[in-house]
């Protein structure tokens, strides 16, 4: 089981109480899809995603962008026990939509890096080890149902 | 992994034209986090006494780094070379495990969004990814 302490709590709570779900959303998978341009596989019926711009204004990614933050407040919720309250989500990501889970660190990477440029110095070394903790405890609960 | 095209290197050296004149605090600030973060690298900093964020021993060290990037930035065309001795050193005497550069490069990405804001769009973010990356794999040619 994860530990967490009451500092690694209040820490994520208020990272996600002062997010722009939309805007952090959008930059963030955007940014993924343009990084990790290999990542665009599973987004092949969302529209035009030719170069970085056409990605950064497309409102479709900008749509999923939100739905995957939101996705990410059901773990805020549920710390202690985000394995099973991921369990669905899981198995959605391996039988339905075939994503290899390696990249669910690609997008955590870009989160994070979103997250650092809008906090900025607040950002510090500590919340920032909170924060990759936090997601790589959800990336983990994202892979756990495949086989 | 792919090798840097034009646009790729035009991206880190108009980039780097803004960010080298902080690239001390960068260095510092990214090797601090990494110690924070990924407490496994501290393994090669026994011999300081202090490593937290800000401390001297991490200041010093931080520049150090960053120097070496600069340096490679200006030898983008062929950072094999132009990092030889540097690699050399990395292997036999550092022997620092390969896998950690990618720990610092990802630092070194954290902090760059967090002091350019602005300017680290997604097209610089995966240049300098891509160059970080290149780095790297000129860092480990002489391991083995």
């Amino acid at each position: 089981m994860v530990e967490w302490t009451e500092q690694e709590r209040s820490i994520i709570t208020n990272i996600f109480a002062n997010l722009d779900y939309e805007d952090v959303g959008s930059k963030a998978l955007s940014r993924c899809l343009i990084v990790y341009p290999w990542t665009q596989r599973y987004f092949a019926s969302f529209g035009n995603l030719y170069n970085a711009d056409a990605i950064k204004t497309n409102p479709n990614i900008a749509a999923h962008g939100t739905k995957v933050l939101h996705g990410l407040d059901r773990a805020v919720k549920n710390m202690d026990n985000i394995k099973a309250t991921y369990a669905e989500l899981s198995v959605l990501h391996s039988e339905k939509l075939h994503v290899d889970p390696d990249n669910f660190k690609l997008l955590a990477d870009c989160l994070t890096i979103v997250i650092a440029a809008k906090m900025g110095s607040a950002f510090s070394p500590d919340v920032q080890a909170t924060f990759q903790k936090f997601l790589a405890v959800v990336v983990s609960a994202l892979g756990r149902q495949y086989h | 992994m792919t090798s840097l095209s034009a646009k790729d290197k035009a991206a880190v050296k108009a980039f780097w034209a803004k960010a080298s004149l902080k690239a001390g605090e960068v260095g510092a600030d990214a090797l601090g986090r990494m110690l924070v973060v990924y407490p496994q690298t501290k393994t090669y900093f026994a011999h300081w006494k202090d490593l937290s964020p800000g401390s001297a021993p991490v200041k010093k060290h931080g520049q150090t780094v960053m120097g070496g990037v600069a340096d490679a930035v200006s030898k983008i065309d062929n950072l094999t070379a132009g990092l030889l001795s540097l690699s050399e050193l990395h292997a036999f005497t550092l022997r620092v495990d390969p896998a950690n550069f990618k720990i610092l490069s990802h630092n070194i990405l954290v902090v760059l969004a967090i002091t350019f804001p602005d300017d680290f769009t997604p097209e610089v973010h995966v240049a300098m990814d891509k160059f970080l990356a290149a780095l790297a794999l000129a860092l480990s040619e002489k391991y083995r």
